[in-house]
């Protein structure tokens, strides 16, 4: 995207910002960060800084009003900043700013040129291009005469601007306006905010562009993850419908299913849906899908939140899958997560970041119900789609797994995400012949001829096989119906190994 | 910490410490730091007298000692001795208000200055 304005801008760092905000902060102004306590405002402006330095190039400072310099390099060692390090080369500076009211007696005019010494002071030391002001606001819980720090908060706004500072100044969100003490008034550039909400238990992170004068920028609200990286911002206007679809075909690691679907499997980058009620062998196949992967030589990564990550090597290795060699040698990835651990949107943030650091061909998704589950249904469908769309646009190829609630329409998922889904296949119990057994058919597969076949779904000991095309007289179901009769008993022969 | 700046200071027998070390932070010769430095000569003449040192900064000449002081406004009055620490901010023109900020003990002949 090439912005299409004259306003220079200063790139973050910070992933899906720059893209939400068309190209970055704008360079020689403030830019207002304000969000209630928690909400990640520190951890924002500290990023920026030390994005600027590790990958711009830009010394930066950081005056901190609430946290002491050694607090402050503890609390972001866990997004993996040294920020002493960054200090002893020179390209970082710390200044924390203690103001204690019930320790300062006022009288008389003053004037806050000691800040703007120390300001200049560290700017010159480094020769600093950003700068994060980290909660100025405090200078009005500090001092008492609010006209004198209005006045010098001008000032001070000017003399950045003067010296052609990009800078950060976060402000603690009030009610009724943005801020507490209103310093929206002062920075009418750009202002961004930061919202920390629970719903049901479970936290979502957003971000919203509020104002940005003189360019393009996002208004929607962005949700967005502080996770082992960082922050990382889920853009969702990014990605739409116009990813490339190539013609190239992969295999689904099964060959009879393969078969099914014009004989040469699924196409790259396509999004697969597999359903079904519980025990019906969806992780089974969805592994088998990326153990195909692997034996292509192409990265894998399994997102997994029912079982953990042993669990799953275990029981894949009593149908003949052995796993750990892919593990070992780095090319098949795992993640597993309880649902629960994070709401739907952070998780699809954290998904896209795992995404982007794994870089793999072929994802797998089990279940997707879960995340369902975790979530206010309303925007469900919406993130599915920013999900799909995003691997689409890298050409992944995903399966995702959706477990079907027993007493419902087989053919329906809970947020109709089938629509949004290239290829679906449906596993399904039947009774046949006083057992219980399971079947395979695809229901859809954009771009192809595809079998309408049911087939027998067998889990042995070496892996997965189709049978026959299945049938069960005792089969009532309206969908089976539409299906033509299929051969008595065939099934079994083959099928029973 | 310490120094409630509403309580009247208490008059001890003892009068006061022996020795007043006074920082006064300023930035250049601007009139308030001028009014500053003479207003507190004066208080200290009035209320010290061959008690205290005033030490000058000037934050344009060493700018690396506002961060080490903690100095945001200026001018900025520091009580480096006695010990502990206090601050005033500002041009000191209230002579009480300074008495107070700095916690200087009030002889009985003096409580009714201005």
């Amino acid at each position: 995207m090439t912005p299409k304005n004259f306003l220079k801008k200063t790139p973050t760092g910070i992933e899906g910002l720059d893209e939400v905000t068309n190209g970055g902060l704008p360079t020689g102004r403030t830019t207002l960060v304000c969000g209630s306590a928690g909400s990640g405002k520190t951890v924002l402006g500290m990023e920026f800084l030390v994005h600027g330095i590790v990958e711009y190039g830009e010394p930066g400072v950081f005056m901190a009003f609430e946290e002491t310099e050694k607090d402050l390099s503890q609390n972001v060692a866990s997004f993996g900043y040294d920020l002493e390090k960054l200090q002893e080369e020179g390209k970082l500076a710390i200044d924390y700013v203690f103001i204690e009211r019930s320790e300062i007696e006022e009288t008389g005019e003053y004037d806050l040129e000691g800040l703007f010494i120390r300001l200049g002071c560290a700017v010159d030391a480094i020769g600093a291009k950003r700068v994060v002001l980290d909660t100025i606001e405090v200078l009005f819980a500090g001092l008492k005469n609010q006209q004198i720090i209005r006045a010098e908060l001008r000032r001070l706004f000017r003399w950045l601007k003067d010296r052609g500072l990009t800078a950060i100044l976060t402000g603690e969100r009030g009610e009724g306006q943005l801020t507490r003490y209103g310093l929206e008034e002062y920075v009418a550039d750009c202002v961004i905010l930061l919202d920390h909400r629970v719903t049901e238990q479970l936290s979502t992170r957003r971000l919203r562009i509020v104002k940005y004068r003189g360019s393009l920028h996002g208004t929607d609200e962005y949700p967005f993850l502080m996770g082992e990286d960082g922050i990382s911002v889920l853009p969702i206007t990014s990605v739409g419908l116009n990813h490339t679809a190539p013609s190239e075909r992969i295999s689904s690691g099964v060959a009879d299913l393969d078969k099914m679907v014009g004989g040469k499997g699924f196409f790259r980058g396509s999004s697969i849906l597999v359903s079904g009620t519980a025990g019906t062998g969806k992780t089974s196949l969805a592994l088998y899908f990326l153990k195909a992967a692997c034996e292509r030589g192409e990265r894998a990564l399994y997102f997994g939140f029912e079982e953990s990550r042993d669990q799953v090597v275990r029981n894949m290795s009593s149908i003949g899958l052995n796993l750990k060699p892919w593990l070992d040698k780095g090319i098949l990835h795992f993640h597993n997560v309880r649902p629960s651990s994070l709401g739907l949107e952070a998780h699809l943030a954290s998904m896209h970041q795992i995404i982007k650091r794994v870089n793999p061909k072929v994802v797998v998704v089990d279940p997707i119900t879960n995340l369902i589950a975790g979530s206010d249904r309303s925007g469900v469908k919406s993130m599915l789609t920013r999900l799909v769309d995003y691997l689409k646009m890298k050409q992944i190829t995903a399966m995702f797994t959706h477990l079907s609630t027993t007493g419902r329409q087989l053919e329906s998922t809970d947020e109709n995400v089938s629509s949004i889904m290239d290829s679906w296949m449906l596993l399904r119990d039947v009774e046949h012949e006083g057992n219980r057994s399971c079947a395979l058919y695809v229901l859809k597969s954009r771009g192809m001829a595809h079998s309408h076949e049911m087939r027998q779904f067998l889990l042995t000991d070496n892996g997965i096989q189709l049978g026959e095309n299945f049938a069960d007289e005792q089969e009532t179901d309206r969908a089976r119906r539409k299906k033509h009769t299929a051969r008595k008993g065939a099934s079994s022969a083959k099928g029973a190994r | 910490m310490a120094g409630q700046s509403g309580e009247p200071p208490q008059a001890q027998e003892h009068g006061q410490p022996e020795r007043w070390l006074l920082k006064l932070y300023v930035a250049g010769q601007t009139p308030k730091s001028v009014a500053a430095f003479s207003n507190l000569h004066k208080i200290c003449e009035k209320h010290l007298k061959g008690l205290y040192q005033i030490e000058v900064v000037d934050l344009l000449v060493n700018p690396k000692l506002a961060k080490g002081d903690q100095i945001i406004a200026v001018p900025t009055l520091v009580r480096q001795l006695p010990a502990p620490i206090k601050k005033i901010i500002g041009d000191l023109a209230d002579e009480e208000r300074v008495l107070v900020g700095i916690d200087v003990r009030l002889a009985p002949s003096h409580t009714e200055t201005k």
